[in-house]
């Protein structure tokens, strides 16, 4: 009924090494990652590995049982053996190597601001392990950029998690999800130089991932991109829970993209689930109208709807944002996080206001438009066109994470593009886990007993206590193991030893 | 489509193109626009000079040197 859900993303940063095109990406990424995790906090006691043991049911009523059955250390040190670098963070996020690139993943959180502040938080993680991996002698200089195009043909993923009631049947989600997915880039689009997947059309289009599409629904996610992805890896009790994992979303430097991105995706996942979306939004051939729509930053496309209707994706949005409003407002005073739902809900409504006005007037609020400004001011002062390098190199260096180089920072730090959060609050949040879901258990654990962790995961956490054997903590509710739950267990507990024998007894 | 009211909500200011629009808040909206618009481009002007600062020397180089392997 509401935005609040659990969720989290999970992004890939492009690397590269000027001067250096020979450079091994999964090396570079891997030095990257390593750098990160040479950090005091988490190499106290030897680092705890990645468990990629499937999961056992529930038995603690808080969320956790305790295990003594033998765990195999081989399994998990197979995939250190191969060299891929995986670092679990004291926040409860996830720092390792996928498909030749650094990839941060959120802990779980339960609310659209929270995603914004340990995203942003992945961010400022990038920014120190290149500065760290700089400082190792006999390394090069390595850039990381937040961004899902090389403009050559490569692409590479931002994507979103949403905890789904298993009991929604999926084609209610592929029915409704699709038309919303189609039009939300122009909310939530990074923008991009170039046209086509090589990029060799000159061009500005909305959205970095749009031309990389090419099916309706699908598992992949590397080929045969799909709008609809259907990976079901719930990493919590699959009886219970599906996660629907969105890999169609562009990799966002603005705070407010990023919020309205999850936030009303959440709102319109709660309207499918409670059966309040009447279904009326049909797209005609929505892989093609979502590049369609990419194309055209006039927002003046026409998009051909099954019942033959013609609107634009202004038009589909507002219709998602009307219902989303009547549907919450139904239901105030039942919705927990409402200021929250309902601050997503204003912040979309002026938002879609002024894309229909100008677009130019959410300059200091969402990524394309910022991006555009910056290439139209080009443009018009230099006389460019749409292939010029320096437009290119605009477009890619708005996404650098470092803050006295990447051009959105810069643009932050002229206060030319507004946040939500200062820059405190991000770096607390590169350190110190989200209170409400299991990620605070990863996180204090890690923090708090590193020495005795040995490996952990989205649903456990494994310990090395001096036994004959090792102990695994499950965690198969992502709301459980918060500080509400065990917050005083870990302030009383002074080693692992102490928590286990206090979960048990408990 | 529909355009179920959301709660009674004011609704001025909106431009959808399938609302009647009064024609006082349409101009009242335009000169907002057009004094935001004028502000926003005094602007850049300083915007593009720092950027210019920042900017990685030698465009061409650098955006062909920028290549990625396919990720997810």
């Amino acid at each position: 009924m509401s935005v609040r859900r659990v969720m989290g993303t999970e992004v890939e940063y492009g690397v590269s090494v000027p001067g250096q095109s020979g450079a091994n990406p999964m090396v570079t990424s891997s030095q990257v990652v390593n750098a990160y995790g040479a950090r005091p906090e988490l190499t106290r006691g030897g680092r705890a590995r990645w468990d990629y043991e499937e999961e056992s049911p529930l038995r603690d009523a808080r969320g956790f049982s305790y295990s003594g059955a033998l765990y195999d250390p081989a399994e998990a040190l197979a995939d250190e053996d191969l060299g891929l670098a995986n670092v679990i963070l004291t926040n409860g996020a996830r720092l390792y190597v996928d498909h030749a690139h650094p990839e941060y993943s959120t802990p779980e959180v339960t609310n659209p601001r929270d995603v914004v502040l340990w995203d942003k938080a992945g961010e400022r993680v990038m920014a120190e392990a290149s500065r760290r991996a700089a400082t190792i002698p006999g390394s090069h200089v390595i850039h990381l950029y937040k961004n899902n195009t090389d403009n050559k043909g490569a692409s590479y993923g931002a994507h979103e998690n949403y905890l789904m009631r298993r009991s929604t049947p999926f084609a209610d989600i592929v029915v409704h999800l699709t038309p919303f997915f189609v039009t939300r880039q122009i909310v939530c689009g990074a923008g991009r130089v170039g046209i086509g997947q090589d990029g060799n059309t000159p061009g500005f289009q909305i959205s970095q991932r749009a031309d990389f599409f090419e099916v309706e629904v699908g598992l992949e996610t590397t080929l045969k991109r799909p709008i609809i992805n259907t990976r079901d890896e719930p990493h919590a009790d699959a009886d219970k829970y599906r996660r629907l994992h969105v890999i169609i979303g562009d990799a966002n430097l603005s705070e407010i993209s990023t919020y309205l991105k999850v936030g009303t995706t959440s709102l319109v996942l709660a309207m499918i689930e409670d059966k309040a979306l009447p279904g009326d939004l049909g797209i005609a051939d929505p892989v093609s109208e979502l590049k369609a729509v990419s194309h055209d930053p006039s927002l003046k496309h026409l998009i051909r709807m099954r019942d033959g209707r013609r609107l634009t994706a202004l038009d589909i949005q507002w219709a998602f944002y009307e219902r989303a409003r009547a549907y919450a407002e139904a239901r105030r005073g039942e919705d927990e996080a409402e200021e929250v739902t309902f601050d997503v809900l204003d912040r979309w409504e002026s938002i879609l206001d002024r894309l229909g006005r100008d677009p130019a007037l959410c300059a200091d609020e969402l990524d394309w438009v910022a991006k555009l400004r910056l290439l139209e001011g080009y443009r018009d002062r230099e006389s460019l066109g749409w292939a010029s390098h320096k437009l290119q190199l605009v477009d890619l260096q708005y996404s650098d994470v470092r803050l006295e180089k990447g051009l959105y920072h810069r643009l932050v730090a002229r206060g030319s593009m507004k946040t939500l959060f200062g820059e405190e609050d991000v770096r607390r949040a590169m350190v110190e886990p989200p209170d409400d879901t299991r990620a605070y258990f990863r996180g204090r654990c890690l923090a708090q007993y590193a020495s005795e962790v040995v490996a952990a995961s989205w649903d456990s956490v494994i310990f090395d206590v001096g036994r004959e054997s090792l102990v695994r903590v499950p965690m198969m509710e992502p709301e459980r193991g918060t500080k509400k739950h065990v917050g005083t267990l870990f302030d009383r507990c002074a080693s692992a030893k102490d928590l286990l024998e206090a979960i048990t007894s408990g | 489509m529909a355009t179920r009211e959301p709660g009674g909500r004011a609704q001025s200011g909106r431009s959808r193109r399938d609302e009647e629009i009064d024609e006082a808040p349409a101009a009242e909206a335009s000169a907002e626009a057009a004094e935001r618009h004028e502000k926003l481009s005094e602007d850049v002007d300083d915007l593009l000079d720092e950027i210019d600062s920042v900017l990685e020397e030698n465009a061409e180089e650098f955006v062909r040197g920028y290549v990625q392997k396919g990720g997810q």
